[in-house]
């Protein structure tokens, strides 16, 4: 049965349709597999229940002629989504005992497209964090941890359940979130691809707010093809969220071609940042060629305030947090620490709701939005983010899309990092400036560190241009031809 | 810039968060360390920049002002960490 974990989306949705296999057979290995790899603490919530059900739904839609999108394609859900009926965390003790009586817009997409739910996947708390080390459940195992190793990788976060499932072959598919890269750096450190789309594509209804004009969801997936796919049934217009784009959704799944004859791809200078690490530069230049050779014209282009765009990020994101996370008040759902009067309660529910790094930037928001600090910080952050973005509208008069590394490196080790919050935050140095401009962005794996870990290229696009991300992902694919799998999984490919 | 202790508690009150007076220490230097360095930002010349207030330029979308939802007290309800009937029991608000 491990042959079924193995396909990729587009081959599994084949195969269902020429009746090969079941919505349940499928389901099943997959449930399987998830079982077998616990140790990953990948899962948060699993769902084997409902997963069966819904298959079973599936494959009877199948046999009266209607077929979804995913119709019968088992995926695994970021904990950030609230699912009806499934108790949801955000990986925080905060919420604790939380099940949403409603469903968020991009899941309630995704089951009517036909897809199976296999369960909620572990986080950094409220998507605070790049290692999956703050989630409230316990870190990750990156699966490309080398065996002979005893401290586990971390698989990046803070969609690092995802990725890690996804890699793992738990899941044919995963959704993701991406603030300032939680989508794309877990994609680089687990060998995946990864898609943050256009800020508005995707409705932000029923995803837990961590930074409301940076938040956005996207498609975790082994292949670009798969993203293409799951993002096709993610996207669109929804009343529900006031800043979703009211925009036709382009058909991705049907035209996921490799096709870049004639594109400009701009290579930022600005990105070779001190420090770079040789293989990651190797990378990258590698990524530059194999697009020259499909026929691309390669550029050189600057984005001046790239340095500046991680302190950018650090005022901003901290500031809508703190705001966003009022709402944690022990009052009308979650946690509730008994005080001895209002204020007292607040501040004991936060206090021990809350882990220290959601905490620590929860302050952060809450002095520079501050009066006195205000101006020089908040109000400052917002006109470098102009910067930023104009910056990148100046680059995309010379250029189609822009080709960047993923992460300054591969994944790291749990513990590591931990010590200084800054060091930390510097693994999204390349992943924050298409946030905070809203751009769309894809991580394909591209090669491996010479510890054998992935490594991943990041695309970034014009708004609302995921098609043309999609295709340079695709040529970046085929060139690279990125068959590894992580220890452990490869022996049973057959 | 100096961030102190005392400001550091008073912040965490204003965000409504217990901080155990030994941590506040170990705080202060973490949050010191943060903000010492988005202090860069202060190198960019904003002079004539309008703040980015609004992500994308997508116009706003209007629609009837009419009720879409409620009228569902048990979905508000079945969360509530203390309820009595259809309400939520809270700490006592007024002294």
């Amino acid at each position: 049965m491990n042959a079924l974990t193995h396909l990729t989306l587009a081959q599994a949705r084949r195969l269902l349709a020429a009746g090969e296999v079941s919505a349940v057979e499928l389901t099943e290995a997959h449930l399987r597999a998830i079982e077998r790899a616990r140790h990953l603490n990948a899962f948060i919530t699993e769902t084997p229940e409902r997963a069966l059900a819904m298959a079973r739904r599936s494959d009877q839609r199948r046999r009266q002629g209607s077929q979804g999108l995913l119709e019968g394609i088992p995926i695994a859900i970021k904990d950030l989504f609230c699912t009806e009926g499934i108790r949801t965390t955000a990986a925080s003790r905060i919420l604790d005992g939380f099940i949403p009586p409603y469903e968020s817009t991009v899941t309630r997409k995704l089951w009517e497209a036909g897809a199976v739910c296999l369960g909620k996947t572990n986080l950094d708390e409220f998507a605070m964090g790049s290692a999956n080390v703050t989630s409230a459940f316990g870190p990750v195992r990156n699966p490309w941890t080398p065996p002979e190793e005893p401290v586990a990788r971390v698989p990046g976060g803070s969609s690092g359940g995802s990725a890690a499932a996804v890699a793992a072959r738990l899941c044919l598919g995963a959704t993701g979130t991406d603030t300032g890269g939680s989508i794309r750096q877990p994609a680089s450190f687990c060998g995946i691809v990864g898609l943050k789309p256009t800020y508005g594509r995707c409705s932000r209804f029923g995803i837990v707010a961590f930074a409301s004009s940076l938040d956005q969801a996207g498609p975790m997936a082994r292949t670009v093809e798969d993203c293409a796919i799951m993002l096709q049934a993610m996207a669109g217009f929804d009343p529900l969220d006031s800043t979703s784009a009211d925009l036709p959704v382009p058909d991705w799944a049907g035209d996921a071609r490799g096709e870049v004859r004639g594109l400009r791809i701009g290579v930022p200078k600005e990105y070779r940042a001190d420090g770079m690490p040789d293989e990651i530069d190797r990378l990258w230049q590698q990524g530059a060629a194999w697009l020259a050779a499909a026929g691309a014209e390669i550029r050189e282009i600057s984005l001046p305030h790239t340095r500046y765009a991680l302190p950018t990020y650090y005022i901003v994101a901290p500031a809508e947090a703190s705001s966003n996370l009022a709402r944690y008040d022990g009052m009308r759902f979650g946690l509730r620490i008994e005080g001895e009067n209002l204020v007292d309660t607040y501040e004991r529910t936060r206090g021990e709701g809350f882990g220290r790094e959601v905490r620590r930037r929860i302050l952060i928001g809450t002095y520079v939005l501050s009066a006195g600090y205000y101006d020089a910080y908040y109000l400052k952050a917002l006109k470098v983010r102009r910067k930023i973005r104009e910056d990148f509208d100046r680059a995309f008069e010379h250029v189609d899309a822009i080709l960047t590394p993923t992460a300054p490196s591969a994944a790291f080790r749990i513990g590591e990092k931990m010590d200084d919050p800054v060091a930390m935050y510097l693994n999204d140095v390349f992943t924050v400036p298409a946030s905070l401009a809203g751009l769309p962005a894809l991580s394909v794996p591209a090669g491996l560190s010479a510890e054998g870990l992935p490594l991943g290229l990041q695309v970034i696009g014009r708004p609302f241009d995921e098609t043309t991300v999609l295709r340079v992902g695709r040529a970046i694919e085929e060139a690279a031809d990125f068959r590894h799998v992580p220890h452990g999984l490869a022996g049973s490919e057959a | 810039m100096a961030l102190d202790k005392a400001t550091v508690a008073r912040i965490a009150h204003l965000a409504r968060i217990r901080v155990p007076e030994e941590e506040l220490e170990p705080l202060t230097r973490e949050l010191a360390r943060i903000l010492d360095w988005v202090e860069q930002l202060a190198e960019v010349d904003t002079a004539a920049v309008e703040p980015l207030r609004k992500v994308m330029d997508i116009p706003a979308h209007w629609r009837e002002d009419v009720v879409t939802d409620g009228g569902r007290p048990e979905a508000i309800l079945m969360n509530a960490p203390r309820r009595h009937d259809n309400f939520f029991v809270v700490p006592k608000v007024v002294e």
